[in-house]
């Protein structure tokens, strides 16, 4: 039986030898294959005689088992190989951008206009949006603005030939809606408003927010509550000082301008006051009945303030360095 | 409103500093602009007498005053003002001073003759514009005294930016009386007494128009001296409040004006032709006002007009002819009471905006001309001398506004302002307002009311509310409480067929888009280059003619953003934009909200691992079937359209109905704007983009699918959408699925045929499809498309 111990001795050489998968299995067919030596040694048992063949073929069997263990082995050691050299193949740079499209971003003013909506909306406040062409009705008589009331000159208002006009604020919001919605109501319009003016702190195109509240117990106090939250949420600044200062407006009585405290002093931020009965009447709502308040707002400005933008008219150049700033 | 805060404290005089007072105006809706220092920093000028004042040996121009400055010893100083004179006081910089203009002043040989310091022209002292002479002081100036503590230039000027329903704070009258009731502090008005006329002169006055002017006063004065000074007091105040002075004349009607808010005019009595007519102007009647304009009136203008012609336009500014100059005597002053909107309407159109006008406009007080005329009468003649004639009021009676009378109720102010007001105090406060307060004995259901008589001067108090903001305002918007209302919880629908804008600007932003805000109106060519078939809307004002006339298009606005980009060196541009486009459609505006995109370069941002190509159409298309993924019925149809590249231009519809625009900006247009690269643009009615069905489920098929893939050859001219609606027709219920995976036109493919392939997935809900259900299935499409499209099998 010099001849197993031999066999196998080489055999185990040839597995440990092997320095891929296929060459292994190539080596493990050779010799425990169906043709392999081990298994010619296990049919040349029959030629020796009785009494030897147990030995003999146990000889054979522990060998074979060897051998076996000697492949998984060695396969093992060869599959992990091919996983390390797979490893340090597929290794990326993990520090290189990503691929594919970016994201792009919403205007200032539009994130601002949503950080608005979404304030009032969470109060109970409709959200509307009406016509930018606006005939004098909606845009000043009804707002008890007449044809040649000291008003008008304060806001120089863009025509067309025809006497429609360019609305000068999103006040005709509230005389559209009152006309549709019963009281009590909840609203906020925002959009474009137009006046003729250029320069750094004027654009001729601009934002606003108007809101109305109309109900049969709504008062001033309302009014400052639900500013002062308005102001302090959209600050983000619990703390904020808010200061209400008697103003004039047509369509509200009291009017008050609402102003906050920055860096270097007070910022006018908002107008205000309660629904001027007349208002109420000429949309078709009782006055004695109902009581309301109103306001309105510029978007660029608080968009100024709240991101730190000094030049109004970046707004409106659509430079890209300026609006991906804006994610 | 401009005024002197020394002036102001003549008045009324409280216990608080000056930030307090702004702090206070401002707080009671007088809004305060700016408070700044009345006089610029000055030392060592005091009041000298000029003894005497004789010619200067070698100059002609020159004087050599003899000068007391009240520092013992009298000084030599050489004068070149042509208004000098012995026996007149005049502000003296004493040698080592240094004026406000940084000019410091040392004694120095003026040819020949030692000087000993420098009488001052206002300019000189930082104390108007007034160069031409020398500043002469009061008679009984205390000799020696620091012009400072003289003039009272330790003064603060406040300038109240006044909103337009406080005329009646026009005039220092007004703040006195806000500043009195703020502070509960008594107003103490100069005291004027009737002016004893010492001529029987009198000039008739007809009120032809009275609702327009329902009170006119004139007076007569004759022999003033035209020559007389405006005394240093009444320039200075006129200084602060930012008037400068004219002549004694006109200085004195400025000044009644700022003291008491009461415009007034004067004429040259020996220029008008016999009567004061006010009346409406005769069609083309001329005029020529004070500062030459040469108007052409009409029956809507309401003049002051003489005997033979109109000397002034009521209420907003006098004639030339008829105003006082260098050698007017005798004087006609005119005080009167004109209609808010008949001065309003006329300076408007106009364009004219004058102190006078502006304050018409607002209201003055209807009760005030009188007072105005005798103030102005004492002060004139005090200044000017002259003889008055009597007072003559031309008044209606029945036209002159009267003072609104309003009930107030206690529970109304509670309900207003959140919180109940003492009643001691609203009768307090209103009183105080120059209001008439009278307690209703029985109110009924109101509980206590009052009824209140607004004062002449407040003309913008007419109804309940404004007594409320009265209240609220002089208490403090400060005091009235905040609350957070509440409320019924609103409940209502959830339309999930609709989305909401902020989605559908997040899908566009999710695939690259920055968002864009363009302005409303655009160059008119521009657009008619892209659109030469809308009709726009022209403004009839506009800015200027970049922005002329209302966008139909984002377009426009969407390129020009894209060319800004360009000019700026960036080279990939996404933007989009919402908003409203404006044209005419049957003869109506509408005003339709679209949205809109811009692209240019390449499809995502040049990085590694990614090709440079630049974005085509389809990338494009994709970005639009991303905002209509919510909905069904979508389809694009080749369409021309005059903005877009001829074979790259689709019109999008949704259910057959037309929602927008999809294509390649017309190669001539990017060539003319200078674009480096191709551009594409979509717009589409952001209605049709926010419809959204609402998913429906279908059961998933428990079976396996099957998939074969067909390799199609038909004509150029046969459309993907042809194919596919070949396919649909055929009713296949288990196909499920379709998609074209490849086009290829080249080699082995006849020139003017390409090649389809076709991905088709079959599945059925109920079985497992065999091999030969499928061959079915896949003869019928295939047998279709040969017969209606002439589609062959790729061999």
């Amino acid at each position: 039986m010099q001849d197993i111990e031999q066999t196998i001795e080489r055999a185990l050489a040839e597995v440990s030898g092997a320095q891929s998968l296929p060459g292994l299995d190539e080596v493990r067919v050779r010799y425990l294959g169906r043709q392999g030596v081990l298994t010619e040694h296990l049919k040349g048992l029959g030629a020796l005689p009785v009494a030897d063949r147990p030995a003999a073929g146990k000889r054979i069997n522990e060998a074979k088992v060897r051998l076996q263990d000697a492949v998984e082995a060695r396969r093992g050691e060869l599959e992990a190989a091919a996983l390390d050299a797979r490893l340090a193949r597929d290794r990326v740079d993990v520090t290189l951008p990503g691929r594919g499209q970016r994201p792009g971003g919403l205007h200032p003013i539009s994130r601002t206009l949503q950080r608005i909506e979404s304030f009032f909306r969470g109060i109970g406040y409709a959200v509307e949006h009406g016509p930018e062409v606006e005939d004098d009705w909606h845009n000043f008589e009804a707002l008890n603005i007449p044809p040649h009331h000291p008003a008008r000159a304060m806001q120089d208002t863009f025509y067309f030939p025809g006497g429609m006009l360019l609305r000068t604020h999103t006040s005709n919001m509230q005389i559209r809606y009152m006309h549709e919605v019963a009281p009590p109501l909840r609203m906020i319009a925002t959009g474009r408003v137009y006046r003729r003016d250029y320069d750094v702190t004027h654009s001729p195109m601009f934002h606003q927010v108007e809101g109305l509240m109309v109900g049969e117990d709504v008062s001033f106090a309302h009014l400052k509550g639900v500013l002062h939250g308005f102001l302090r949420a959209f600050f983000e600044k619990s703390d904020l000082e808010v200061r209400f200062r008697p103003s004039y407006f047509p369509f509200t009585e009291p009017s008050a301008e609402v102003d906050i405290r920055g860096e270097s002093g007070w910022l006018e931020v908002l107008g205000s006051g309660m629904v001027h009965p007349q208002v109420l009447e000429n949309c078709g709502i009782d006055s004695e009945r109902y009581t309301g308040f109103a306001f309105g707002m510029g978007v660029e400005r608080l968009a100024m303030l709240r991101y730190g933008v000094r030049d109004l008219r970046l707004f409106y150049e659509n430079d890209l360095r300026f609006l991906e700033q804006f994610r | 409103m401009k005024f002197s805060e020394r002036w102001l404290r003549e008045w009324v005089d409280p216990a608080v500093d000056t930030d307090g007072l702004v702090a206070q105006l401002t707080g009671a809706g007088l809004e305060v602009d700016s408070a700044v220092p009345a006089a610029a920093a000055l030392d060592g000028v005091v009041v000298a007498e000029v003894k005497a004042a004789e010619p200067h040996p070698d100059a002609d121009r020159l004087r050599v005053c003899t000068v007391d400055d009240g520092g013992g010893e009298l000084l030599t100083v050489v004068c070149g003002a042509p208004n000098v004179r012995a026996g007149a006081r005049y502000p003296l910089a004493r040698s080592g001073t240094r004026l406000p203009d940084g000019k410091k002043i040392r004694r120095s040989k003026i040819r020949g003759i030692e000087s000993n310091g420098m009488l001052c022209s206002p300019i000189e002292i930082g104390l108007g514009e007034d160069a031409d002479g020398i500043l002469e002081l009061a008679a009984d100036a205390p000799i020696g005294m620091d012009l400072r503590v003289h003039l009272q230039l330790d003064d603060t000027v406040i300038d109240v930016d006044l909103t337009p329903n406080r005329g009646d704070c026009l005039g220092l009258a007004g703040i006195a009386r806000e500043v009195g009731v703020l502070n509960r502090a008594p107003v103490t008005p100069p005291e004027v007494k009737p002016v004893e006329p010492t001529i029987p002169d009198v000039f008739p006055i007809h009120l032809e128009a009275p609702i327009d002017c329902p009170r006119y006063i004139g007076r007569i004065i004759r022999g003033i001296d035209p020559g007389a000074p405006t005394p240093v007091w009444m320039r200075e105040r006129l200084r602060r409040s930012g008037v400068r002075s004219i002549s004694a004349v006109v200085d004195v009607t400025n000044y009644v004006m700022l003291e008491l808010g009461q415009p007034m005019h004067a004429f040259d009595l020996a220029l008008l032709d016999r009567e004061i007519r006010v009346r409406r102007a005769c069609t083309d009647e001329r005029l020529v006002l004070l500062d030459g304009t040469e108007l052409r009136l009409d029956e809507g203008a309401l003049v002051i007009a003489d005997a033979s012609r109109a000397v002034a336009l009521a209420g907003i500014m006098g004639g030339e002819h008829s105003g006082v100059g260098d050698d007017t005597r005798d004087v006609l002053l005119e005080c009167a009471w004109f209609h808010p909107r008949t001065v309003a309407v006329e300076a408007r159109r106009r364009g004219l905006h004058t102190d006078a006008s502006h304050r018409y406009e607002r209201g003055v007080s209807t009760d005030l001309q009188r007072l105005a005329t005798e103030r102005a009468t004492a002060l004139l003649v005090a200044i000017a001398g002259g003889s008055p004639g009597p007072l003559n009021e031309a008044v209606d009676e029945r036209t002159v506004p009267t003072p609104a009378v309003i009930r107030l109720r206690a529970s109304r102010i509670e309900r207003m302002i959140g919180e109940p007001v003492g009643e001691t105090e609203v009768v307090d406060i209103l009183e105080r307002l120059g209001m008439s307060v009278q307690a209703e004995s029985d109110a009924g259901n109101d509980g206590t009311a009052w009824t209140v008589t607004a004062p002449p001067f407040r003309s913008d108090v007419t109804i309940e509310a404004d007594l409320i903001e009265e209240l609220a305002r002089v208490r403090g918007y400060d005091r009235v409480p905040e609350i957070t209302p509440s409320g019924r919880l609103d409940v209502s629908p959830l339309p999930e067929g609709r989305l909401s804008v902020e989605r559908v600007r997040d899908r566009l932003v999710e695939r690259g888009y920055q968002e864009a805000i363009t302005y409303s109106f655009v160059e008119p060519e521009l657009q008619s280059t892209l659109f030469p078939d809308a009709r726009s809307w022209p403004l009839g004002n506009p800015m200027s003619s970049e922005m002329s006339t209302m966008r139909v298009s984002t377009w426009p606005g969407l390129l020009g953003a894209l060319r800004n980009n360009v000019n700026r060196q960036i080279e990939r541009v996404r933007l989009f934009e919402t908003g409203l486009v404006f044209f005419e459609e049957d003869g109506a505006l509408r005003q339709v909200e679209r949205i809109g995109g811009v692209v240019m370069g390449t499809v995502a941002p040049q990085q590694w691992g990614l090709g440079a190509a630049p974005a085509d159409f389809f990338d494009v298309k994709a970005d639009v079937e991303a905002l209509l993924a919510s909905g069904d019925g979508l389809a694009f149809a080749a369409e021309s359209h005059p903005a877009l590249q001829p074979g790259q231009s689709a019109r999008v519809t949704r259910d057959g109905d037309p929602i927008g625009w999809i294509g390649g900006i017309h190669p001539a247009v990017v060539r003319d704007w200078r674009l480096p690269g191709p551009v594409f643009v979509f717009e589409l009615d952001l209605d049709a983009v926010r419809a959204s069905a609402t998913p429906r489920h279908t059961p998933v098929s428990r079976y396996p699918a099957v998939r074969r893939d067909l390799a199609l050859v038909v004509d150029e001219a046969v459309s993907a959408a042809a194919v596919q609606a070949c396919i649909a027709q055929a009713g296949l219920a288990v196909l499920k699925k379709f998609e074209f995976f490849d086009v290829y036109r080249g080699e082995g493919i006849d020139s003017g045929r390409k090649s389809l392939a076709l991905g088709l997935t079959f599945q059925d809900a109920s079985r497992t499809l065999g091999d030969a259900d499928v061959d079915t299935c896949i003869e019928t499409i295939v047998g279709r498309l040969r017969d209606e499209l002439g589609a062959d099998l790729r061999g």
